[in-house]
């Protein structure tokens, strides 16, 4: 099965850290990525910037509007996202807990829907 | 073999094998509802033939083969199952299958029991999804009865049941034994789920004794079946040991009129004898295994300890205060230093264990705890204080629901006036294990 995850921290936070940590922050993310790959997991991955770049897109009646920033405010915010294979639940579970990331922000787990035949 | 006889015998071995079968339909048919269905079928099935054929020689192979047939030709007829997905899904099964012959190991069924535990108390499911899926799937309770048992309609409980199987489905949560580098953990999971069902039913508060008292039993039955599936665990055993020593003491600890006893008050006549040997025993092993010690051993050992002596005089409290530290450090947590004070006031007196709970009470986490101010209470009439006791239990009045409870607090509240303060009546025990 294919999982989303996908990796929330909290934004302010992570924009005061100091360079020191966020190069060893950078340097985990490597080695676990390259973990994934190596293992056959890893389908991709990406870093997002900060929701100050997002803008929300909504369609309606014909007419597409946009308004500045994320779809919700929350604490935490999606700040990147692996898709992983993985075997089931459990194994998805185990590699989300090795996402850098999880020490201090979380990772929502999402199943992906296998194509339609 | 006439057909009433039949009924019988089927109705015998439905109790008897209902869930083991469900187990391992489960993992052959990868679905919780085609899996109940196959077995209510194979179920009919063996009604309907077992009178005219005679009884297999082992029915539970004979009704895992007749459920997953059944199940086998439905996906063939329905065409909703056509899916590319679900083919492959049924191709499966029948190459799984192939391994269910009349001589299929006990061993086999044991790990399919142990699977759809472990499915049942995942931690990706909700707490309340726990307690409903083992207590329907594992212990084959209905869900009317799980329902009865939590105080929801029967509707809401069934609503829980199929968004837990539908999120067992549709996250992948697999019909596995864990990884061994996570299974300790996952046990401690499963354990906390059967505990709870046992508190709920040990508590005084929901429903009608009745039901309370099928929680525990329930609760029992899987803290056993766990024994046989994973033998020698401390924690196995040590929770087992906790169950079985509070269960013992469940007639004595509620008086006719629906009262507390206190264990002090308690009348020993009424006490389980066998639950307490057999409990004794498995506390004994619990602790003298190597490795982790659990926090349930720890507190089936306390509870132990309570059952020997022969009265409040003669209860090891030395022995109690040690195993409550040991505790501490295992499970730090407020409501184990509430009982660690209570059994220091026993050794050292109140004015030390006064101190402890000021402490507790300091840090806020507990401030709305009624037993914490129960046991303040008790601490300052022990010291001849009436004045601060009778705050005490006045506060602990606010925060307590239970209506036993409230009542024994008056009670107490009663004492501090007649008495004038000082009195050494009967304690109001902070916790459960001592009710």
């Amino acid at each position: 099965m294919q999982y989303l995850l996908l990796i929330y921290s909290n934004e302010k936070e992570m924009a005061a850290m100091n360079p020191t940590t966020l190069g060893s922050m950078m340097a985990e993310y490597t080695e676990f990525t390259k973990g994934i790959v190596q293992a056959g997991q890893f389908k991709a991955g990406d870093r997002l910037k900060p929701t100050s770049a997002a803008t929300t897109v909504r369609a309606r009646n014909g007419q597409v509007s946009t308004t500045d920033g994320p779809f919700a405010e929350t604490r935490e915010q999606l700040g990147g996202y692996y898709l992983v294979d993985a075997k089931n639940l459990d194994e998805a579970i185990a590699i989300a807990g090795r996402v850098p990331g999880a020490k201090w922000g979380s990772i929502e787990v999402r199943p992906i829907w296998p194509p339609q035949a | 073999m006439n057909a009433g006889t039949a009924d019988h015998v089927v109705e015998a071995i439905f109790r008897r094998e209902s869930g083991r079968v469900l187990a391992t339909l489960i993992r052959l048919l990868g679905d919780f509802d085609v899996a109940e269905e196959a077995r209510q079928e194979a179920f009919t099935a063996a009604l309907e033939q077992w009178p005219i054929q005679g009884m297999p020689e082992n029915p539970r192979a004979w009704l895992i083969k007749t459920g997953r047939n059944k199940a086998v030709d439905r996906f063939r007829r329905d065409a909703i199952f056509r899916s590319k997905v679900q083919a492959r899904e049924m191709a499966s099964a029948e190459s799984d299958a192939e391994g269910v012959g009349e001589d299929a190991a006990d061993d086999t069924f044991g790990d399919d029991r142990l699977r759809l535990i472990f499915t049942c108390c995942h931690p990706a499911l909700s707490g309340e999804a726990h307690v409903g899926l083992t207590l329907r799937e594992v212990c084959g309770l209905t869900t009317q009865a799980v329902a009865r048992a939590f105080l929801v309609s029967e509707e809401t409980m069934a609503q829980r049941l199929v968004r837990a199987k539908k999120k067992i489905r549709d996250a992948g949560i697999p019909y596995e034994t864990p990884e061994p580098s996570v299974l300790d953990q996952r046990i401690q999971g499963v354990l906390a789920v059967v505990y709870g069902v046992f508190t709920e039913g040990y508590a005084l508060t929901s429903g009608t004794q009745l039901v309370d008292a099928e929680l525990c039993v329930e609760a029992i039955r899987l803290g056993r079946l766990l024994d046989e599936l994973l033998p020698l665990r401390p924690g196995v055993l040590g929770l087992l040991a906790l169950m079985l020593l509070h269960d013992a003491r469940r007639r004595a600890r509620v008086s006719q009129t629906g009262d507390v006893v206190l264990l002090d008050n308690q009348d020993r006549a009424l006490w389980d004898r066998e639950k307490i040997a057999e409990g004794l025993t498995l506390v004994d092993r619990a602790l003298s295994m190597h490795g982790q010690i659990s926090p349930y051993a720890v507190q089936a050992a306390i509870a132990a300890l309570h059952v020997r002596a022969h009265g409040k005089e003669d209860t090891d409290w030395p022995q109690i205060v040690g195993l409550y530290e040991v505790l501490l450090r295992l499970q730090p947590n407020p409501v184990v230093e509430l009982n660690h004070a209570v059994a220091v006031s026993m050794v050292d007196g109140a004015a030390r264990a006064l101190k402890l709970i000021d402490s507790l009470a300091a840090r806020g986490q507990v401030s709305e705890y009624h037993l914490l101010h129960a046991a303040r209470g008790q601490f300052l009439q022990q010291l001849a204080r009436p004045e601060e006791a009778r705050e005490a239990y006045r506060t602990a009045l606010t925060f307590a629901t239970l209506e036993p409870e409230r009542r024994l607090l008056m009670a107490r509240l009663a004492s501090i006036s007649e008495g004038g303060g000082g009195s050494t009546a009967a304690g109001v025990q902070s916790h459960r294990d001592e009710s």
